[in-house]
């Protein structure tokens, strides 16, 4: 109670406001101290802006492929043009090296192409029903699609920055639907178990223990190998969604069941007996309140799990398929060890899913230490 | 005591059984059966298959049989150790599966032994000296591990060893040893190309149990049995690394029931990319033919050997913590 | 106090502060007592007026971020040397044979005193290997005397046993016997008896005047209670804020006491005289936050007595108020 009143500035005054806050309040108090869940908080909504306006962030079509791209590398951007702040890149031509006969890219010295950043560029629908054409990064004078490449291409010549943002969106949101599910799973049959213990609790508990004894890859990619192959992108995502998550709700059973074990036998639950509340009231209104932060901390952490999921069964080609496009279809390309040392480029959207894990991790862990009423 | 062997005995059994059902399952989920797309790629390379041929073989594969008939007489096979044919390689399905499951093992153990020895030390070193400069290092680090999924290390890894050094780090064995039958110096060889694959799965549940590890001792730290021992006159090491560590070890020995799924999960992608001679490979490719004995068993067998590493880890536990051998909770 | 004899343990102007991100607490802010050989010192006051840290002090246990800052603590060793324990290098070798050898401690709460993965008798033999160099055997048999000594029927049997198996009085007996196994001078006692039972309570304060008894040893008994105290103790120091606010015999301090603070303590026991009826007295206020110290004398926000202008502004030292008592209150300066 000190230091968190200490935070809020010192004196008697400060503790009064600690002692009347709510404690939604009290938590966010906390949250803020914790520097690294603020970076990650900020890091994620930054990652899910990209994933809400990938038109905006893309400035290329994501599927146009053309062969006479491929594999390029990333383009150098020059920032100044004769002394002043002008952004420009050169466009490039394609020749063949007469010694290897693999393609490559020479910039072309003679033409520059200024980018310009909120420009016009192609047309979209922004979150899916305001017409735009403006985004983030775009060239004056050319089409951006053919001319600007700022991590590379991939093997068949699609620009690889605009297929990022797409994926972003695609693999952000497959955790956060998957995450729900196994939201609902958990609490619901953790809620059970815990609270009405018994048999049925036993029962439960040995069902989730059996699943946490299987390895989950091996079944996931037996689930995800069955689906059909005819299936469209959308129907296969959700797939994938349900499946990740028929193993994922354990882990938040477990802490829902806990908690609820743990709630039961506390005095105010009697009181609230005694008083004579329905046991659906007891529930929702006196225990559901006291672990709900811990909910939410155990469901973020949960989420770069599956994450790291989807992108590995997509990485093996048994998860989303081209042409869905996600974190773990654009490392496909980087399978093959011989053309990731000639590209390494092909590595990169792996750094967004190194960060976007790592921030979640940061985030949740700051929730589950803001939550914690006892550190 | 009997009791808890008892009861983590018939977990174990039913676990198994339970998995049985999933791998068979499995591998009917998809529409159609081996026969279809036997036909199909026999079609596809010019042959064709007539609908006499296509009984003929469904009912020497006894795929015509109700689904439930089929499981029984899986089960049986499977439990006389007849794990039936490998129907894309024409082969027994204990002949192709060979010597990988037991790589699968070898690695995963590995893995675990690797990331015990490392998390142990470790753990304790940050939970000693919390928010010193050493703890803050190791916590980032356990950060990243847990960040990088296992197969993306494989690939960094191999990157690093073909750009950087131009060899290939992948694979277990030397070319020389690959097909060789076992002898002292094939494990030799096994032995020498065990540490990349061991670091690359074991990376991610080092961090984890390195935090579990650093939050149990804390606790335990924290609470008087430790003062008492310090004020019995006991060395400032002893005082730590025979009572709060002793303690903090029992939720540490309990996480290999989990590590070991994890870990022979991992492996399979890794083996994938570091191209292992081990079940992964052999199980993607059984998958996209949906070649259902041998998917089906391999499925099975990684998780009956998960379930008796789990069973074993409980046997474990039992043994060093007293409260369970005495029939205390 | 006995002028008369040399004291066993002379602390002398103790200062412990905790060192942490929101501030520096001061739980022991200038103590000094003396405690004699085969006399009960009893330590008196509230919650956190620094009465554990007092005793973890003299053994050298205090906690990260804690520190002894400023002080001496002088123990007479068996041989008659002197050494200041505050000098003594931290978790050396000299302090660690002090520990258990020439002081022993006990904990409020024996269940978790104990190691929940060992037997009581691997805790106790080893205390008893550290201190002597005797083998296994033999530590082992004087482990199981030291269980029949504090009282534990079936030693040889309950020696093997884990603490969750001993009922509560008999953990606390155990964990007596471990404090004792080295045979002690001075035995510190930190609420021994707070978490028993008033039945056990009194049997546990009689085990420790028989044991005082056969061996002439000193007890430092802290306790928040003042019926044990008027019990168990010759001579009582009361604590407040980290301070000593007055010092005396156990007689004169029920009797006569002579600081605001201890008069209030002693007023708020029910007593069975006491006109029935009426409400009890208690102090008023409550304990200050220790990072909100109130400047001058630490009890004058709380005092009947306080004096305007002075108390608020200068701390009052702690000097003498008749034969062998002292006080730290301006009402006696």
């Amino acid at each position: 109670m000190a230091e968190l009143a200490s935070a809020l500035g010192t004196g008697a005054l400060a503790e009064d406001r600690v002692a009347v806050a709510t404690q939604w309040q009290l938590m966010w108090w906390r949250f803020r101290k914790h520097k690294l869940a603020m970076g990650g908080t900020i890091v994620l909504v930054a990652f899910y802006l990209v994933a809400a306006f990938a038109d905006f962030f893309a400035y290329a079509d994501p599927q146009e492929s053309e062969a006479q791209r491929s594999l390029m590398a990333p383009q150098r951007i020059h920032w100044l043009d004769n002394g002043s702040f002008r952004p420009y890149v050169y466009a490039l031509t394609g020749t063949r090296d007469p010694l290897t006969f693999k393609r490559v890219y020479v910039p072309d010295t003679s033409r520059k192409i200024p980018i310009t950043f909120f420009g016009r560029g192609e047309p979209y629908a922004l979150l899916g029903f305001i017409p735009s054409d403006r985004h983030l990064i775009s060239v004056e004078g050319a089409k951006a699609g053919e001319s600007l490449f700022l991590l590379g291409t991939d093997t068949q010549g699609r620009d690889l920055w605009s297929r990022l943002m797409y994926a972003t969106r695609t693999s952000m949101t497959i955790g956060l639907v998957s995450v729900a599910l196994s939201l609902v799973l958990g609490v619901v049959l953790g809620g059970i178990s815990g609270y009405f213990g018994g048999f049925i609790d036993t029962v439960i508990q040995r069902v989730i223990e059996i699943l946490r004894s299987i390895p989950t890859i091996p079944l996931w990619m037996g689930l995800a190998a069955a689906l059909p192959a005819d299936w469209d992108v959308v129907k296969v995502y959700f797939a994938i969604t349900i499946i990740i998550s028929l193993i994922g709700w354990t882990e938040l059973a477990r802490v829902v069941r806990g908690r609820f074990i743990s709630l039961k036998e506390e005095d105010f639950v009697m009181a609230a007996e005694l008083l004579g509340c329905s046991k659906a009231r007891i529930i929702f209104r006196h225990m559901v309140p006291s672990f709900m932060s811990h909910i939410i901390a155990a469901t973020t952490l949960a989420i770069p799990a599956i994450i790291i999921s989807e992108t590995s069964l997509s990485f093996l080609g048994l998860g989303l398929r081209p042409p869905a496009i996600s974190w773990g279809v654009l490392l496909q390309d980087a399978q093959n060890i011989q053309a990731l040392v000639i590209s390494p480029w092909l590595l990169y959207p792996s750094v967004a899913v190194i960060v976007a894990v790592l921030a979640f991790n940061f985030m949740g862990d700051g929730i589950r230490d803001a939550a914690d009423p006892y550190l | 005591m009997v009791a808890y062997v008892v009861r983590r005995l018939l977990l174990a059994v039913l676990t198994v059984w339970a998995i049985s059902v999933l791998s068979f399952v499995i591998i009917h989920l998809p529409p159609g059966d081996y026969v279809t797309s036997y036909i199909a790629s026999m079609s596809a390379s010019g042959s064709a298959v007539s609908e006499g041929e296509a009984t003929a073989l469904r009912e020497q594969l006894g795929l015509d049989q109700p689904i439930t008939v089929q499981y029984a007489k899986w089960m049986g096979l499977m439990l006389q150790g007849n794990f039936g044919m490998a129907m894309e390689w024409g082969r027994p399905v204990s002949d192709v599966i060979g010597d990988r499951l037991a790589l699968t093992m070898v690695i995963s153990v590995a893995a675990i032994i690797f990331t015990w020895a490392l998390a142990l030390p470790i753990g304790i070193y940050s939970a000693v000296y919390p928010y010193s400069i050493a703890d803050y290092v190791f916590t980032f680090i356990g950060f990243i591990g847990l960040a990088i999924p296992g197969f993306l290390l494989a690939l960094v890894v191999m990157y690093v060893g073909f750009a950087w050094f131009g060899a290939n780090v992948g694979g277990l064995f030397s070319p020389d040893f690959a097909e060789a039958p076992w002898s002292m110096a094939k494990m030799w060889d096994l032995a020498k190309h065990l540490p990349i694959p061991a670091v690359v799965l074991g990376v991610a549940g080092t961090a984890q149990l390195i935090r579990i590890m650093r939050s149990n001792l804390l606790d335990e730290l924290r609470k008087p049995y430790v003062m008492t021992a310090r004020a019995r006159g006991l060395s400032e090491y002893r005082v730590i690394m025979r009572y709060p560590v002793r303690v903090a070890l029992n939720p540490f020995v309990s996480t290999i029931g989990y590590l070991l799924p994890y870990v022979v999960s991992g492996s399979i992608i890794v083996s994938l990319v570091l191209s292992l001679p081990t079940v992964g490979p052999l199980l993607l490719k059984a998958l996209i033919a949906q070649d259902m004995f041998l998917a089906g068993t391999i499925v099975l067998l990684l998780g009956v050997m998960t379930v008796i590493g789990t069973f074993i880890s409980d046997l474990l536990l039992m043994w060093i913590d007293p409260r369970i051998r005495l029939g205390r909770r | 106090m006995q002028n008369d004899m040399q004291p066993l343990l002379s602390v002398r102007n103790l200062r412990t502060s905790f060192f942490q991100d929101e501030g520096t607490t001061r739980a022991v802010d200038g103590a000094s007592f003396d405690v004699f050989p085969g006399k009960t010192l009893g330590i008196v006051g509230e919650s956190g007026c620094g009465k554990s840290v007092t005793a973890q002090s003299i053994l050298r246990i205090v906690d990260r971020p804690g520190r002894i800052v400023e002080g001496e603590i002088v123990l007479t060793r068996a041989d008659g040397s002197q050494t200041d324990l505050v000098k003594l290098k931290s978790n050396g070798r000299e302090i660690r044979s002090i520990r258990g050898g020439d002081i022993g401690l006990i904990f409020q709460e024996p269940m978790t005193s104990f190691s929940p993965v060992h037997t009581v008798g691997a805790q106790l033999i080893e205390a008893v290997l550290l201190h002597g160099a005797i083998s296994r055997k033999e530590a082992r048999l004087r482990g199981i005397e030291a269980l029949r000594s504090v009282g534990i029927p079936k030693p040889e049997r309950r020696i093997d046993e884990y603490s969750f198996e001993l009922s509560g009085g008999l953990r606390q007996r155990a964990m007596i016997a471990v404090a004792l196994s080295c045979d002690p001078r001075l035995l510190i006692a930190d609420e021994p008896t707070t978490a028993l039972d008033v039945t056990t309570q009194a049997q546990i304060l009689d085990l420790l005047r028989k044991i005082q008894q056969e061996r002439g040893m000193a007890i430092m008994l802290i306790t928040h209670n003042l019926g044990v105290v008027a019990e168990m103790a010759d001579d009582v120091v009361v604590m407040y804020l980290g301070k000593v606010v007055e010092q005396g015999s156990v007689d004169e301090i029920f009797h006569d006491p002579k600081h605001p603070y201890t008069k209030a303590l002693l007023q708020s026991i029910p007593r069975i005289d006491s006109t029935p009826r009426l409400k009890l007295p208690t102090i008023s206020g409550s304990i200050p936050h220790p990072f909100n110290r109130p400047k001058g004398c630490p009890f004058h926000p709380r005092c009947v007595s306080a004096i305007a202008g002075r108390c608020d502004t200068d701390e009052p030292p702690l000097q003498a108020v008749g034969e062998g008592r002292k006080a730290s209150c301006f009402l006696y300066s």
